[in-house]
């Protein structure tokens, strides 16, 4: 609120995103909005898994474009050390279809590992590949202060880290971790007096998938709500995938960012492996991917990743990016994925 | 009408669909099928998509091809102590999939995407009912 030079009586509503099953609190929005002194305006909880604060950034928006608000705090959390890691795995192990699947041991990395076997498969990809995203994102986690891991890793570090669900490794997957991130949303007249560097929402795109594996397929290589959630985004905004300058994608896994990168049209469909291979999603080569450490180094506390994409996008889109900074970017995308692919939030930032 | 004894955990214990347990102890891979649009379920649903059927219940083959498969080594707390254990997701040649357990017999170095399999019910100690994918017998 500092950053965006509102006070709390300036905002109109309170949208607080977060994965309620991790918190030891019911009904979050209540203390959250409590403490940030937003009472009595409205607040509530939203909730998408991974993608809470995706959606709760599109639920904001509509708030102001249909004029109902000016003014809209999109708040994302998660405390997770609040479970213990015997809670955290009976969480885990519930978060597919519970009468078909979880029974059987399910877990979100296996979720994922089933999907990167079918890419092995499928398009060749390596595990030497995916490692490559592990490493990258670990590399810029050490340039971002907030991150939770500050040290390099390198390919063999991760093909050498115990085995979680094959063939995801230990820095294959990303760290349950506590954090909070919040977005101030603003109609363009508050927008353009409170700031001199607004950045502007270009483009929103919302889609879900199946819950049950059984009802996807025939291919377990790609995430249709990705696809159908960039489609709109890109539609909405009027661009092509080429003219993104920085993005921030869901990399919960490695296999995860890979397919994203094909999902969001950055390369050709079976060309994800490729492109980390050849280290095009560093800085400087054919487009930036989670140069802030992403979901893998980072941290991915559920509820607030989505904000936290959206804090990255804006720090770049306002040259504010210090080292890791994309030269002249002025567009940004975010892409936020929930639970084991069931929602998908694509939101695109211009300046 | 209950359904606890499907699975190694139950997370659900009512269902219009109790008579899958049921016929699961019989030996039978049961689907449901919409008597109006004609399409099949597996996992079985009481209520078709086209929402103007009635369901009637049809038993599967079991014969199915691999998909994918991941070899669990960490698991929620309810299975930690059957780790590893490797989950795959399988298409039946009448069309649905299943995920399930892959047969403890198969070697992980065995498996391969594409493979024939069957899903079989197997019978878990304290009455437990389960369904897993099994090798074909060599003919
Ligand atoms: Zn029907």
């Amino acid at each position: 609120m500092e950053d965006a030079q509102v006070t709390t009586n300036e905002i109109q509503a309170s949208i607080v995103c977060s994965a309620t099953h991790y918190d030891k609190q019911r009904t979050p929005a209540g203390v959250i909005a409590e403490y940030l002194g937003l009472n009595p305006q409205p607040t509530f909880n939203v909730e998408a898994v991974c993608a809470s604060s995706g959606v709760g950034l599109r639920i904001g928006w509509s708030f102001i474009s249909s004029g109902l608000h000016d003014t809209v705090a999109v708040v994302g959390f998660q405390k997770m050390t609040e479970l213990s890691s015997a809670e955290v795995q009976e969480v885990m192990g519930r978060s597919g279809d519970v009468m078909w699947e979880s029974p059987f041991g399910t877990t979100m990395p296996a979720y994922f590992a089933l999907y990167a076997k079918s890419h092995m498969q499928k398009y060749g990809t390596t595990e030497e590949q995916l490692a490559k995203v592990a490493v990258k994102n670990h590399f810029y986690a050490t340039k971002n202060p907030k991150a939770m891991f500050q040290e390099e890793i390198t390919v063999e570090d991760v093909l050498k880290s115990r085995m979680i669900a094959s063939p995801l490794k230990r820095y294959d997957c990303c760290a349950n971790s506590d954090g909070a991130a919040c977005i101030i949303l603003a109609s363009e007249d508050v927008a353009r007096k409170v700031t001199d560097t607004p950045v502007w929402v270009a483009g929103l795109g919302l889609a879900s998938s199946p819950m049950a594996l059984t009802s996807r397929g025939p291919s377990y290589a790609s995430f249709d709500c990705s696809v159908n959630a960039a489609k709109q985004a890109y539609g909405m905004a009027r661009i092509k995938p080429k003219d993104v300058d920085i993005a921030e994608v869901h990399d919960c896994f490695t296999i995860t960012e890979i397919i994203n990168y094909e999902d969001l049209g950055f390369c050709e469909r079976g060309r994800g492996g490729k492109l980390a291979e050849e280290g095009q999603t560093y800085l400087g080569s054919k487009i930036p991917v989670n140069i802030d450490g992403g979901l893998l180094a980072k941290g991915h506390p559920v509820g607030a990743t989505g904000a936290s994409q959206i804090r990255t996008l804006v720090k770049q889109l306002r040259g504010e990016a210090g080292e890791t900074q994309v030269n002249g970017a002025e567009i940004g995308l975010a892409h936020n994925l929930g639970g084991i692919g069931m929602y998908c939030a694509v939101t695109i930032l211009k300046t | 009408m209950s359904f606890a004894k499907f699975g190694k955990v139950s997370y659900v214990s009512e269902t219009k669909l109790q008579e899958f347990e049921t016929k699961l102890e019989a030996g039978k891979i049961m689907g449901t099928k919409c008597k109006k649009c004609g399409r099949l379920y597996f996992p079985p649903r009481a209520d078709c998509d086209c929402m103007k059927g009635e369901m009637e219940w049809v038993e599967l083959s079991g014969n199915c091809k691999l998909m994918t498969f991941t070899t669990l080594h960490f698991a929620p707390a309810s299975f930690r102590y059957e780790v590893p254990y490797t989950l795959g997701v399988a298409q039946f040649e009448e069309g649905p999939t299943v995920l399930a357990p892959l047969s403890k017999e198969l070697g992980e170095d065995e498996i391969k995407i594409g493979m024939s399999l069957k899903l079989v019910p197997v019978e878990l100690m304290g009455g437990r009912m389960i369904y897993e994918l099994k090798k074909l017998e060599s003919q």
